[in-house]
């Protein structure tokens, strides 16, 4: 980890993420809700973070603007080196596509696609080519320990194998992000110290993985942990 | 891969996107059968008059042919005049008239026509021998089965009967010499042909050397138009009408018949479009988070947009070639009905399928499936990534 500077340039080869002084209010109804009020954070490459912190303090929202699916009503995000908060729809889209990696608490994979076809999914919007799609999907299916479950669909998969699919299709484009939102909200302890086990591979094989989770063992498993409280980051001290 | 996820997501309900398809099909049937009707009558009509390559009629001064007891005088100066136009190839004189004929104690009434079977163009010889001689008159089905007749029986032919004193008049005794079909006949039509000059024998004086029609086959190459206007020119008492003409005032007479056939097409279009509209709104609605989260792994606007459309297109077409069947099974049962219509000649048919009528149908399907999956398809891409991910994880 590095501590961010005013000028927020130290590093910088080998930052992936910096926030400087992140707002983000919503109206809700007549009111404006301050979800992040003056983030400023650093992510490393090969770092492993985990943002905790209770409900609504803003955990979520800071994750979509580091995934460049939502913007800041003021402050930068950058990632790679670039700022994402301002990016146009097709930019942003194009963005996501080639460097960041999505994972969700509910899976979302395609019902009616194989586990293979999921994974290949975003190398075919990437213009992948057929075989090397196909190839690299089954290397990724392999790599999370499903290689004798590539033609089987969501519905046929456990929760455990289905989060497993969804990590491998989040890395399919070779992301430098990995970003997960309760990855293991819907899993059961077992199912869950198995995808912790996973991440934690990952990480170690090189994977740059932001986290937010309630969970304390998934928290627990990241290099270090940032706290919210409120829409602001409170405690960014390292995990022992 | 777009394809694959719009294919994929209609089998996903499969109930639900079958029940849509035959609602489709069911509006395309009955756009492609209202398609049929608007422009079927007419192009039977045409085909009807082509059939026998007369690109002329001539008919009395103001009237249509056959339409009044009107005749044209003067068959033999009117015929020498167009024989002077090197444009007409074959006159086909016909004086039409009503026959009444004594059978087994009864009379049997019915309609003949005086031809010149060289160039008649009114019906087909379909068993027996033509009107050669003087001495014989063809029959259609119709009047055979009332004769309870065959060919090579006698008929006592009269052109005129007084009921009150059940006196005929223009008596004749003619030898029924062949079974024909009438072309321009309805089936339930007694119906005969004698030569003209057989039938301008049994006439009284009055209506000797006359022709309720005339049929002109112009040379090839000729037009049928041009020489139209010159008959309207020389022969001044006769109202001389081209396939193009004669299709001009049925046109006039079906407008309102087309219009209805119109507007109940459009209405099956708008109840296909919204039967489209309103199944992929509800996918999409249903899909919400699935599409946020397509959006978020990179998944372009525009192929949200694709693969939505896709699936509008793909009920649309699907269920436009099942009502094409639907539409043709249909229509023939309703053309069945309505061809038994009183009057009508065998040949018009009021629904008639044309390929262009299918392929139109077809194509504004296509189009209104496009138009049913934009919508919802923009919808779809227009959502907020972010916030439809909160939404579901709430939900």
């Amino acid at each position: 980890m590095s501590e961010p500077t005013e000028a927020g340039t130290v590093h910088l080869d080998r930052v992936v993420v910096a926030l400087r002084d992140v707002h983000r209010d919503y109206a809700l109804g007549p009111e404006r809700v301050h979800a992040l009020q003056g983030v400023t954070l650093d992510v490393e490459r090969g770092d492993y973070v985990a943002i905790v912190g209770p409900s609504g303090c803003g955990k979520s929202t800071l994750l979509n603007l580091i995934g460049a699916i939502d913007q800041p009503t003021s402050g930068s995000v950058e990632i790679s080196g670039k700022r994402v908060d301002s990016l146009g729809d097709w930019q942003a889209t194009s963005f996501r596509l080639r460097n960041i990696g999505f994972v969700f608490q509910r899976f979302y994979l395609m019902p009616i696609l194989t586990a293979l076809e999921n994974v290949a999914l975003p190398m075919a919007e990437a213009k992948v080519p057929r075989d090397e799609m196909r190839a690299r999907a089954a290397e990724l299916l392999s790599y999370v320990g499903l290689s004798n479950r590539q033609r089987h669909r969501p519905s046929q998969l456990s929760g455990g194998e289905q989060q497993r699919v969804a990590i491998a299709r989040a890395l399919a484009n070779k992301p430098a992000l990995l970003l997960a939102d309760e990855p293991t909200g819907e899993l059961d302890a077992h199912t869950g110290a198995e995808i912790i086990s996973l991440f934690r591979r990952l990480n170690d094989d090189g994977v740059t993985i932001v986290v937010v989770t309630h969970d304390e063992d998934l928290a627990n498993a990241a290099k270090r942990k940032i706290h919210m409280r409120d829409g602001k980051v409170v405690d960014r001290a390292g995990h022992p | 891969m777009r394809l694959v996820l719009a294919r994929a997501s209609l089998i996903r309900h499969r109930a639900r996107t079958l029940l849509a398809v035959l609602g489709v099909a069911v509006a395309a049937a009955m756009l492609l059968d209202m398609v049929m009707l608007a422009t079927g009558m007419r192009e039977s009509f045409r085909q009807l008059l082509l059939s026998r390559g007369f690109d002329i009629r001539l008919a009395p001064k103001g009237t249509l042919p056959f339409d009044t007891d009107a005749t044209i005088p003067n068959v033999g100066a009117i015929t020498s005049v167009l024989r002077s136009n090197p444009d007409i190839r074959e006159i086909s004189p016909v004086l039409g008239s009503s026959i009444h004929i004594q059978a087994a104690g009864r009379d049997v009434s019915g309609s003949v026509l005086g031809i010149d079977p060289t160039v008649q163009g009114d019906y087909e010889l379909l068993s027996g021998a033509d009107v050669t001689q003087p001495g014989v008159m063809v029959a259609n089905d119709h009047l055979l089965s009332l004769l309870h007749a065959h060919i090579g029986d006698t008929a006592n032919v009269a052109i005129g009967y007084d009921p009150q004193t059940r006196s005929y008049s223009g008596q004749r005794k003619l030898e029924i010499s062949g079974r024909v079909r009438f072309i321009y006949g309805a089936a339930e039509q007694a119906s005969a042909a004698v030569r003209r000059e057989t039938l301008d024998a049994m006439e009284s004086d009055a209506r000797r050397d006359r022709a309720s029609l005339f049929m002109i086959r112009v040379r090839p190459g000729a037009d049928p138009d041009r020489v139209r206007d010159w008959i309207e020119t020389y022969i001044p008492t006769v109202s001389a009408i081209s396939i193009a003409t004669a299709i001009a005032q049925v046109d006039q007479r079906l407008s309102y018949f087309r219009q209805l056939a119109v507007i109940l097409g459009a209405v099956s279009l708008f109840v296909g479009f919204l039967l489209v509209t309103t199944l992929i709104t509800v996918s999409v609605n249903e899909r919400a988070g699935e599409i946020a989260v397509m959006r978020a792994i990179g998944i372009t606007r525009e192929h949200i947009v694709q693969q939505i459309v896709a699936e509008g297109v793909a009920i649309s077409v699907i269920g436009a070639l099942l009502g094409l069947a639907l539409g043709l099974v249909t229509a023939r049962y309703l053309n069945a009905i309505l061809s038994a219509f009183p009057g009508l000649p065998t040949a018009i048919d009021f629904f008639l399928f044309q390929p262009q009528a299918a392929w139109s149908a077809l194509g504004l399907l296509t189009i209104s499936g496009i138009g049913a999956g934009i919508y919802p398809a923009w919808r779809a891409a227009s959502l907020p990534i972010s916030e439809t991910l909160r939404r579901e994880a709430i939900a």
